[in-house]
């Protein structure tokens, strides 16, 4: 196929939920196996990319002061039913800049595919980087997905990353993120994930709030059924002070499905504080009772419920 | 013949019997009041009548139009038309309250959830968006409930304390809005242990201890309660001498129910 055909069959696995912007005003990157299919660049954003056997590593710049007014799409992924991609990212969002990323990682095919990133991701003082990543993954759960990323946020930096993935199947999923907040810095991380048939997740998520008045936020909201799995470590460090954190993890369990959460809190100065929650358990049945004197069934109220609880 | 009966309704919940053949009718496009001191069995009447799990497995019958509701689930009762407020609505994490309100309604789509939630006195401009979540207060909770029972446009409304945790502003709101219903033939069953709630009512029934104690109008009812419910000293009392109590006690009473 060719490139441009690749970057069509990209696209069109992920119309369905909004598809990528394409103008001139947009940036955008398609990367396909290890072949750059498509990219756009705007001003105040560098992005090189190089191929290497099974992927791409990409060095990826958002220029001091740069505040890009639209969200850069990427999209990344295999068509085929098999193969493997790799994703070795070096981001660089410098002082005072500005980005918001949507990212699609899509394996519509897929039966035998293994999907790697490993990411260094600096988000420098005072500068802010968004980072939203939707899985989009065929009915098989044939894939097998292992982000890894180390950030570090400087003085007053802002990140905010968020992983869905609520269409096909997971198959199986290792993210793994370490954060690391300098003072005033601002981390979010949520994970949004719907675990079907044998489906096997496992989260770790940590925020080290090393820089006083450093703020960190981790929450995993899930919905789990058949035979499906999830492992969710949420850790967050406090060393500073005025540091604060909370963690929040929800997982509703149906049928077969195993949940389990760990929330991991260290707290090393007094005036930190640092907090979690966990839920887990089948749908609240007063909940479902409320759904359901509204005329839905229990199958349809569940839906609902399980929509608002990953929204 | 009203519209909805609870037809000779036992429950015993556990080894304790929670409602004693209990008996009464509801007209169609009147308000109605089911007053009792806590632990009466309203609450659990309303839900022998919306027939929640853990509450269908009862003696009697429940009857609508009359038709048995016995092996009606609680879904399809809603879809006949019964609607339940519930006393402490519950929250929904993330859910937003035009899809909430939009997921019972009888016509679904953004001008119905705009309406209901006008309706209720609610801004639609600042409260589609928001999850029906803890962040609402206790007014707003009630109002969303009641606006998401609004867009269902039931026949019949059974409300749960409507009081409860709300300040009198938002009460008088809802009264108004079940003062429309009605207007509209909508049958409203106010579950209460309020006079104020109960002064919105036409028709009274009065229960104690699972029983039904007496029925009427709301001047009558509202006399006997008054001076002789608050506070109860009947619940949990043995049933032959608790029985004999009560029968004593109206008999002696002036203002009691004829």
């Amino acid at each position: 196929m060719s490139a441009v055909d690749l970057a069509r069959g990209l696209l069109d696995s992920v119309a369905e939920f909004g598809g990528h912007a394409a103008g001139d005003d947009t940036a955008h990157l398609e990367v396909h196996g290890n072949k750059v299919v498509g990219a756009h660049l705007v001003p105040g954003l560098e992005i090189e990319t190089q191929e290497i056997e099974d992927g791409i590593e990409a060095r990826i710049v958002v220029e001091r002061g740069a505040r890009l007014a639209k969200p850069v799409h990427m999209c990344f992924g295999l068509l085929p039913q098999a193969g493997m991609q790799h994703i070795v990212m070096d981001v660089e969002v410098r002082e005072g800049s500005s980005a918001n990323v949507l990212a699609h990682c899509t394996f519509p095919n897929a039966v035998d595919v293994t999907h790697a990133m490993d990411a260094e991701i600096r988000v420098e003082p005072g500068a802010e980087y968004r980072y939203f990543e939707r899985h989009v993954h065929g009915p098989d759960g044939g894939v097998l997905v292992v982000p890894k990323a180390k950030v570090h946020l400087g003085e007053g930096a802002r990140f905010r990353t968020e992983f869905e993935l609520l269409k096909g199947r997971v198959g199986a999923m290792d993210i793994d993120y370490e954060v690391t907040c300098e003072a005033h810095a601002v981390l979010e991380m949520i994970a949004r994930l719907i675990g079907r048939g044998a489906d096997s997740i496992v989260i770790h998520e940590t925020g080290h709030l090393v820089g006083e008045y450093a703020r960190a936020v981790l929450q995993s909201h899930m919905a789990l059924r058949d035979t499906a799995r999830a492992e969710v470590f949420n850790t967050i460090t406090a060393a500073a002070p005025y540091a604060r954190g909370h963690v929040d993890c929800k997982e509703i369990v149906q049928e077969q499905a195993v949940a389990r959460a760990v929330p991991i809190v260290e707290v090393r100065h007094p005036k930190a504080h640092v907090t979690h929650e966990a839920a887990i358990g089948s749908v609240d049945s007063r909940q479902l009772q409320t759904i359901m004197s509204r005329g839905l069934t229990e199958d349809d109220a569940v839906e609902l419920i399980i929509e608002g609880l990953l929204s | 013949m009203g519209v909805l009966e609870v037809r000779d309704v036992s429950l015993t919940l556990g080894d304790k019997q929670i409602l004693r053949d209990l008996s009464v009718d509801f007209w169609e496009g009147h308000i109605h009041a089911i007053i009792g001191p806590n632990g009466a069995g309203k609450s659990t009447l309303a839900s022998v009548i919306m027939g929640l799990p853990g509450f269908t497995d009862i003696a009697g019958d429940v009857v609508l139009d009359g038709r048995s509701l016995r092996d009606v689930p609680v879904d399809e009762r809603a879809r006949r038309g019964i609607a339940l407020a519930w006393q402490e609505p519950a929250r929904f994490e993330g859910l937003r309250v035009d899809r909430f309100i939009a997921a019972g309604a009888r016509h679904r789509g953004t001008a119905t959830v705009r309406d209901a939630l006008e309706k209720v006195g609610l801004d639609p401009e600042k409260y589609m968006q928001r999850a029906v979540d803890k962040t609402l207060s206790g007014g707003e909770r009630k109002r969303i409930e009641l606006a998401s029972i609004l867009a269902m446009q039931p026949r019949i409304v059974l409300m749960d304390e409507p009081d409860s945790g709300i300040d009198v502003e938002a009460l008088e709101r809802i009264f108004e809005t079940l003062r429309e219903m009605r207007s509209g033939g909508v049958t409203v069953i106010l579950i209460t242990h309020s006079m104020a709630v109960l002064r919105q009512a036409e028709h009274a029934f009065l229960m104690c201890n699972g029983r039904l104690l007496d029925k009427g109008s709301v001047g009558k009812i509202s006399g006997y309660f008054e001076n002789r419910c608050l506070p109860c000293d009947h619940t949990n009392m043995p049933a032959a001498e608790e029985a004999a109590e009560l029968g004593a006690a109206l008999r002696d009473d002036e203002g009691a129910p004829a």
